[in-house]
């Protein structure tokens, strides 16, 4: 079959429609697909229709969908993390209960590979990028006091996108299918050959857009960082979550082009009958191996390490404390940041290669494992001799000590390559990646995100409902990933649809229980974000100050301006704001009011996310005449938007200085509120000193 | 349950892994729990440090204790790696039994170059007597893994891998692929029994008896995407037992047509590469590919 063999709509057909397999074969199979399917269908008409009947479209472009604002940008990637989340949570439900159902099961084969594949797929790419992007989007220009990130608009394409592939994701669900390859997509398995269908490229599509556009974004963060510090905010006194920050970002730049580059030829082969990993004419799948490794790897760190600069500020806040061991933390997060490069090899110790390999790599992996312990001996330093606060932040952050070097041990365990023979491939792996990857960094993206929420809405969560969450996450972690140490260790393997050694059934059933668990704390999540909208009158925090923080992004009001700060900070300390706090330095006017020049609103990204949207589905179904008007209207677009003269607008010192003045006369009028009553009504965002 | 040293030494180093790791683990469990007991804000009658950020003797444990951990693992590592190296040729009073494994969909091949016989199904080792194993895929890739006796190795199409084992005890276990391959992938399974030298003999004999010639055309036929069981109904004579295939060899060449069939410079259409659904589906079913 040639790729010109195809008409207007390429591929697409009646049968490629979900719900058409219910006719020619309902099963249960189909009927989970389906409803999954259904569920898009409707959640996506319902939005629409609310967005209408709220009569909120033109608040929503004006003030979300063209922003160039990095707070707004970083609240629109996590609510998208959030949503492609609740997706990949359920697929996890349904995997559970069907090994826990199994011998027999309920699913076909290829309905469980295309659910492990969107699942991992979807969790690492489209949840935990986006949200810890989302996280530093809003956070990290706060921490160093700069109006916005380097290259705004540049922001708002990244984010575009990574939407764009989420969609294109959800798309898959309805027409057509996904990859059956797994997320790491190994060919051959994945070639034309093997897997002519279009499920593979999807998976090639929505890595290659979503993975450019977190390459732009770890450029933009890093820009950010080098060359948007406030005056006097040297290296090293810089918040820890700036730092990592920035050894993440620069994970992303380097790690990031591998995975893309990978992809694309994948999708070379694929397409244009290429053989770069194909059986035949030379083809190779080590070479696919080598280079989405070179991502794989650093792309754990990429993650990690941000919530690592989370957890630090939450110990260090809510121990009412400064962070124990700034520059061990420092040392030790470069030190991963290097290290995270030079263990890739460890995803192929039983590819046969020469045990030297295996041993160089080996050792460098299980080093890794010192700088962590450091930095785990940190957090623990930073609560001794402490105040401290069980808040929901740090239950997370409790949670994660305590859970995190379970993970870590595993995982020096695994890095033996003598170990790995065995139980490489098997569930034991896959407790151990979800043991580092929940705890080390889920817990640390919601901990952020009950952490700074007030700042980015001006009310505080309930806590309540955020601490029963936190507790069933906890819980639900622990009865669905301890087991699969046991069955891994038994012997069985990973992406298993069905098992006959009826040994594994008791630990797939707690599994499946864990995973119900860890439902409830999604919906206890959703409930608690609708609690606290129903009583957000009762726990506003407007003075910008609920948890007596440390650093700027607490200076400020909540929600912060769109200019951040009325005049830019000057920095003397590490823990500035505290420190000014202590001083009597903090809440006073600026010495002169001036006009602030922010970037104007910008529809690019927009039409670059509906552009590139099209452009994929073009080009998974063959629809060449679409792919090539796209790509036209992507290249005009692009350059068009080049020739916008007025992309900046003043906004005028007299407005800084009314929006000022008047936050100030509302700090002068808030009773200052303790630790203790913090989670009170009273708690309006001014914390009363305490020392 | 480990049935030989290979799997044995991996177990052991499995504990001692872990063991050691938690000389840095442990104190987390046990500190956190003080720590927070003691500083809780409410109730806690720990003095309060707010400025307190550094101090030099604790962080040279802190960074002290875990590499010293590491750089004693990292020995330990060295050593294990070396010695259960899957490539080494393990000595033994017995020269070594040499075993040619193809993985196809969804079953694997079991090629006794030296004794002219193949088996699908089924893998018969006799005890005390070294086993070397050269391994290739002819689909996509696969990981061959016998957990009781060596660790996986992964199979891969135009290449070859290596797994070297004994076994010394006499007994049963299974083998599988732990790598995703499709609708089949959970029952490509085999048994593997470990026998007595005699007993061993008298298997081979019976397999010699009983089997099949496997010629181009009969291995085309396995090649299909199918599991051991689908191929069973196809294949199999009533003297063959009900849970595998027997072979007999002529070509001696096999194994190795099947790993150069990639090498051709040629390229080669979907009915041509087994493990594709149009594999054998070529206008001339036997002239399709020819191993």
């Amino acid at each position: 079959m040639n790729i010109t063999d195809y008409g207007w709509l390429g591929k697409l057909g009646w049968d490629s429609i979900v719900f058409s397999k219910l006719f020619t074969d309902f099963s249960v199979s189909e009927v989970v697909a389906s409803t999954a399917g259904a569920i898009v269908v409707f959640a996506t008409i319902a939005i629409l229709a609310l967005l209408t009947w709220f009569r909120v479209w033109g608040t929503l472009w004006s003030e979300w969908l063209t922003s160039t604002d990095h707070k707004r940008i970083g609240i629109m990637y996590i609510v998208f993390a959030l949503v492609m989340m609740t997706r990949g949570l359920l697929e996890g439900m349904v995997m559970r209960a069907q090994q826990a159902a199994a011998p027999d099961g309920f699913l076909y084969a290829d309905h469980f590979a295309q659910l492990f594949s969107t699942h991992g797929t979807i969790m690492i790419f489209f949840v935990a990028v986006p949200f810890v992007v989302g996280l530093v989007n809003f956070v990290m220009p706060l921490q160093i006091g700069a109006r916005d990130v380097a290259f705004p608009v540049l922001n708002q394409i990244s984010l575009a996108v990574t939407v764009s592939s989420g969609i294109l994701l959800m798309v898959s669900l309805v027409v057509g299918e996904f990859s059956t390859g797994g997320w790491s997509a190994y060919p051959p398995y994945t070639g034309a050959d093997f897997n002519p269908g279009v499920g593979p490229d999807y998976w090639v599509w929505a890595i290659v857009f979503s993975g450019a556009g977190t390459t732009l974004t770890g450029i933009n963060f890093t820009v950010t960082i080098l060359k948007c510090r406030a005056a006097g905010m040297k290296f090293f006194r810089m918040p820890m979550f700036c730092w990592t920050v920035l050894c993440s970002s620069i994970l992303m730049i380097f790690a990031m082009p591998p995975l893309s580059v990978a992809a694309l030829m994948l999708g070379f082969d694929r397409y244009l009958d290429f053989h770069f990993f194909t059986n035949d004419l030379g083809g190779n799948m080590m070479n696919y191996a080598n280079l989405f490794w070179l991502f794989g790897h650093p792309e754990v760190y990429l993650l990690v390490l941000p919530a690592y600069g989370i957890f630090s500020e939450v110990f260090s806040t809510y121990s009412a404390k400064r962070l124990y061991g700034y520059k061990s933390l420092v040392i030790a997060t470069m030190s991963i940041a290097v290290l995270s490069f030079t263990v890739w090899l460890h995803h192929f110790f039983t590819m046969g290669q020469s045990p030297t390999i295996n041993i160089v790599f080996g050792i460098a992996t299980m080093l890794i494992a010192v700088p962590t312990g450091v930095k785990v001996y940190d957090w623990m330093a930073t609560m001794y001799r402490g105040r401290i606060r069980f808040t929901t932040p740090m239950i997370y952050a409790i949670g994660f000590l305590i859970l995190f070097v379970i993970g870590g041990l595993s995982g020096v365990i695994l890095a033996n390559p003598t170990v790995d023979f065995q139980v490489h491939n098997t569930l034991f792996l896959v407790a151990h990646f979800h043991n580092v990857l929940i705890p080390g960094v889920l817990f640390g993206l919601l901990a952020g995100y009950n952490y700074w929420f007030p700042k980015a809405f001006g009310f505080r969560l309930d806590e309540r409902l955020g601490k029963w969450s936190a507790y069933l996450w906890v819980a639900g972690f622990m009865l669905t990933f301890f087991p699969l140490y046991g069955a891994g260790l038994l012997g069985m393997p990973r992406r298993s649809f069905s098992y006959m050694d009826l040994t594994f059934k008791p630990y797939m059933v707690v599994a499946f229980i864990g995973a119900m668990v860890v439902l409830c704390a999604l919906i206890s999540l959703v409930l608690q974000l609708l609690v606290s909208l129903r009583d957000r009158k009762k726990n506003r925090v407007p003075v910008g100050d609920p948890w007596d923080g440390r650093s700027l992004e607490w200076s400020i009001p909540a929600p912060a301006p769109s200019y951040n700060f009325a005049e830019l900070p000057r920095v003397t300390d590490r823990d500035e704001f505290n420190e000014a706090k202590e001083q009597g330095r903090a809440y006073l006017p600026p010495k002169v009011y001036r006009d602030i020049e922010m970037p104007k609103n910008n529809p690019l990204g927009f039409i670059l996310c509906a552009l590139s949207g099209i452009l994929m589905f073009a080009l998974v179904w063959y629809m060449w005449w679409l792919a090539l008007i796209s790509v036209l209207a992507i290249i005009i677009v692009v350059i068009v938007s080049t020739f916008r003269w007025d992309s900046e607008q003043i906004i005028p010192a007299s407005q800084v200085q009314q929006d000022t003045e008047k936050w100030l006369t509302l700090v002068k009028n808030t009773e200052p509120v303790g630790r203790d009553l913090e989670n009170t009504p009273q708690n309006h965002g001014y914390a009363k000193l305490e020392h | 349950m480990p049935l030989g040293p290979v799997a044995h030494e991996q177990k052991t180093h499995f504990f001692w892994a872990t063991a050691l790791t938690m000389v840095a683990v442990l104190p987390v469990f046990i500190l956190v729990p003080v720590i927070l007991f003691k500083y809780r804000r409410k109730k806690g009658k720990g003095i309060y440090a707010p400025k307190w950020e550094s101090y030099g003797p604790l962080e040279v444990v802190m960074w002290g204790v875990p590499f010293m951990v590491i750089f004693v693992l990292s020995f330990m590592l060295w050593r294990a790696t070396i010695a259960l190296d899957p490539y080494e040729e393990i000595e033994g009073v017995f020269p070594p039994v040499q075993v040619q494994v193809v993985g196809l969909d969804w079953k694997w091949l079991f090629i006794y170059p030296d004794l002219k016989i193949a088996t699908v199904g089924e893998l018969v080792v006799p005890v005390h007597t070294p086993v070397s194993m050269i391994l290739t895929s002819d689909t996509v890739m696969q990981s061959f893994w016998i957990a009781a006796l060596a660790g996986q190795i992964y199979v891969m199409p135009g290449m070859t891998t290596r797994l070297n084992f004994i076994a010394t005890k006499n007994g049963k276990t299974q083998g599988e692929n732990t790598q995703y391959t499709g609708k089949g992938f959970t029952e490509q399974k085999f048994d593997v029994l470990i026998k007595s030298e005699e007993d061993f003999q008298a298997w081979v004999a019976q397999v010699r008896a009983r089997g099949v010639e496997l010629d181009a055309q009969t291995y085309n036929r396995l090649a299909e995407r199918s599991t051991r069981k689908e191929m069973q109904k196809q294949l199999a004579t009533p003297q063959m037992p009900s849970n595998a295939l027997y072979f007999t060899i002529a070509d001696p060449e096999l194994f190795q047509s099947i790993v150069m069939r990639y090498h051709s410079g040629k390229p080669l259409s979907m009915e041509e590469q087994p493990g594709t659904v149009k594999f054998g589906q070529g206008e001339d079913k036997t002239e399709g590919a020819q191993p």
